[in-house]
């Protein structure tokens, strides 16, 4: 059927619409623009390889030097011992330290190239949907903050699930983000700097035995050099024999990769993360009822399970198409609103900018209605829900409050923002150190290694303050103070 | 073969009135489930027992995609033998049942959310974290 754009809308609503006419809009506005994939828009710090096939982490300097040194040590074997080797004992030794050397090198760069496990960020529509859950579920007197945590019951056993300020969604159980990346990655273990990526559900196994084929390689190395040594030596002498071999390198690297094989080996056996182990989140310790709720139940369905179960895909789709915008709602009937900036193809933004964004937001409108209150009421600071003054309780949000996107589309009122860390040198300060430190060590924000201190830490210093604190003696001051706020904050 | 609509090519026509999201259930663990709690927002427009049914079907087919059993151990082993060079002519039983999990959602959006109004989207395209539901104005009530 051909029908024009407005009738369509009032008759054949679920009807057959022709393409040919449907888009006008649309199709033109595609071929314009180049298409690009969604590698090159991923708002994390991650870096792609041919055309979004391999990612690996920012900082890949020491996986270089991983690889040089493999490739050195396994040289220096192939050219000095091998030949040796073969002649006085059996030609197989070359052929089983190949093996083993190809192995190791495949797992590594299986381990390093593949996506370890990102969850994607939730879309603006998921995260207003997310926010409007929480401000329902905090009451309209929202002054304490939103409580960021979920808690879930698995296997018995309480879990509680924290809420992502960078993500913005709830991360599911065993999940981290890491803050080097500035990903969350599911069954998050740990980010290994010596291959250059995060170790996660996807790449767990491939790290598993890229170190346990590492041993192996090591310690047949070393005891094949140790041999070459000791043959040699009762013709040539000790002395020069040492002199032709990569010693020195394996008989270190032996025992920290060993180490690390066996407490891999232990992980994979009880099916904890080295995220949990560290934290001590199922020792028995913790408490006679503390068990892990993922474990199978046995050492070998744990390790099967682990090496052996399925291989969950991608679910950050590297090398598809960005899409053009999603459509929009067609009014805010529910409170859901879309947020300016947070489409996933505008993310290039960092969360700096961001927060300084969304701060200098909050501060104008903190700035507009007290410029209209004319009733100066003495700054109380103490919980004293009109000021909004900055309590324990709700410092909390404060490491994590600059960092989230504050719901710009919607008109709160500016005492029930978020607290502010504003650098302020006023004659409250000493009354807000107490807080200040203690807002530093909230134990929700102080998160196991990869947390989201990286948002947290430069504005750990600042005090939390909000701009209404002030008894707004005269529209100058205060505008002069929102000023050296903004200016504060932006150079944080 | 007639023009097969979906309402994919016509969302810039019909307006958008609200999302709802059905968020994932951890209370098995990590495995992928989906809430069936029934949404307040669908109440008009959809029977509860019919989308109870839809998302107790996705949840089973993510249930085998992820479960461990000698499939899956045996394609384990074969790839780690191989060297994962197998994945390169075979596709993955989660990947198969990923296809098998969109050609479902094709098919329930085709045959039951499309004539009221509502959308699916894959749970993939979101990262596997929630079931987006798009309802769109009702128009045909408004004329």
């Amino acid at each position: 059927m051909h029908l024009g754009v407005s009738e369509s809308m009032r008759e054949c609503e679920y009807s057959q619409i022709s393409t040919r006419s449907s888009t006008p809009m649309e199709t033109p506005y595609k071929k314009r623009t180049p298409k690009k994939r969604k590698w090159e828009a991923f708002p994390g710090r991650n870096k792609f390889y041919c055309d979004g096939r391999i990612m690996m982490a920012k900082q890949t300097g020491v996986f270089y030097l991983t690889l040089v040194l493999i490739l050195v040590t396994c040289g220096l074997f192939f050219t000095f011992d091998c030949p040796y080797l073969a002649q006085q004992l059996t030609p197989i030794i070359p052929v089983i330290g190949g093996v083993l050397f190809l192995f190791v090198l495949g797992t590594l760069l299986r381990t390093s190239f593949s996506d370890p496990g990102v969850l994607p960020r939730a879309t603006s529509d998921e995260a207003a949907d997310l926010e409007r859950q929480i401000d329902v579920a905090n009451g309209s007197t929202g002054y304490r903050p939103p409580p960021r945590t979920k808690e879930v019951v698995i296997n018995g056993q309480t879990v509680k699930l924290k809420y992502c300020f960078t993500c913005k969604i709830f991360r599911p159980p065993r999940a981290s983000h890491c803050s080097l990346c500035d990903n969350c990655v599911e069954r998050f273990d740990h980010h290994c700097p010596w291959v250059g990526n995060c170790v996660g559900r996807r790449n767990y196994r491939f790290f598993y035995m890229f170190i346990l084929s590492l041993s192996f390689l090591t310690i047949f190395i070393f005891a094949f050099v140790i041999t070459h040594i000791i043959l040699s030596s009762h013709r040539n002498g000790f002395l020069k024999a040492l002199k032709d071999s990569p010693v020195v390198v394996c008989f270190f690297s032996v025992w920290s990769i060993v180490g690390l094989s066996g407490f891999h080996t232990y992980l994979i056996s009880s099916n904890q993360t080295t995220n949990e182990d560290i934290k001590g989140s199922w020792s028995s310790k913790r408490g006679k009822d503390n068990y892990n709720p993922y474990s199978h139940g046995n050492i070998f369905t744990n390790c099967c399970a682990a090496l052996c179960g399925p291989l969950p895909p991608s679910l950050i789709d590297r090398r598809g198409f960005v899409q053009s915008d999603t459509p929009q709602l067609a009014s805010p009937t529910n409170g859901i609103t879309m947020y300016g900036a947070t489409q996933s193809q505008q993310s290039h933004m960092c969360d700096q900018d961001q927060c300084i964004q969304s701060t200098k937001f909050v501060l104008q409108a903190a700035a507009t209605p007290l410029l209209q209150q004319q009733s100066s009421e003495p700054v109380i600071l103490t919980a004293s829900p009109e000021n909004g003054v900055s309590l324990p309780g709700r410092t909390s949000l404060a490491l994590g409050g600059p960092c989230t996107s504050l719901p710009l589309g919607q008109p709160t009122p500016p005492t029930s923002t978020p607290s502010l860390s504003c650098h302020e040198a006023t004659d409250i300060h000493p009354l807000q150190e107490p807080v200040a430190h203690h807002h530093f060590l909230t134990p929700e924000e102080v998160p196991s290694p990869p947390g989201m201190l990286h948002c947290g830490s430069p504005l750990g210093h600042s005090h939390t303050v909000q701009a209404g604190f002030y008894n707004p003696a005269s529209q100058d001051s205060l505008h002069e103070d929102s000023v050296r706020g903004l200016v504060k904050l932006s150079s944080v | 073969m007639a023009e097969t609509h979906s309402l994919q090519d016509m969302r810039p026509q019909a307006a958008v009135a609200a999302k709802v999201f059905i968020q994932r259930d951890y209370t098995n663990g990590t495995v992928c489930q989906f809430q069936t709690k029934f949404p307040s927002e669908l109440e008009t427009r959809i029977d509860k027992q019919q989308f109870e049914e839809t998302v107790r079907m996705l949840n089973n087919l993510y249930a085998e995609a992820e479960k461990l059993g000698s499939q899956s151990y045996i394609e384990g082993c074969l790839a780690c033998l191989t060297a994962y060079t197998v994945f390169l002519c075979m596709e993955t039983h989660y990947e198969k049942m990923l296809k098998k999990i969109a050609k479902y959602i094709q098919e329930q959006n085709d045959k039951i959310y499309a004539p009221r109004g509502l959308l699916l989207t894959d749970p993939i395209e979101r990262g596997l974290r929630v079931i987006e539901v798009t309802i769109f104005e009702d128009r045909s009530l408004t004329r």
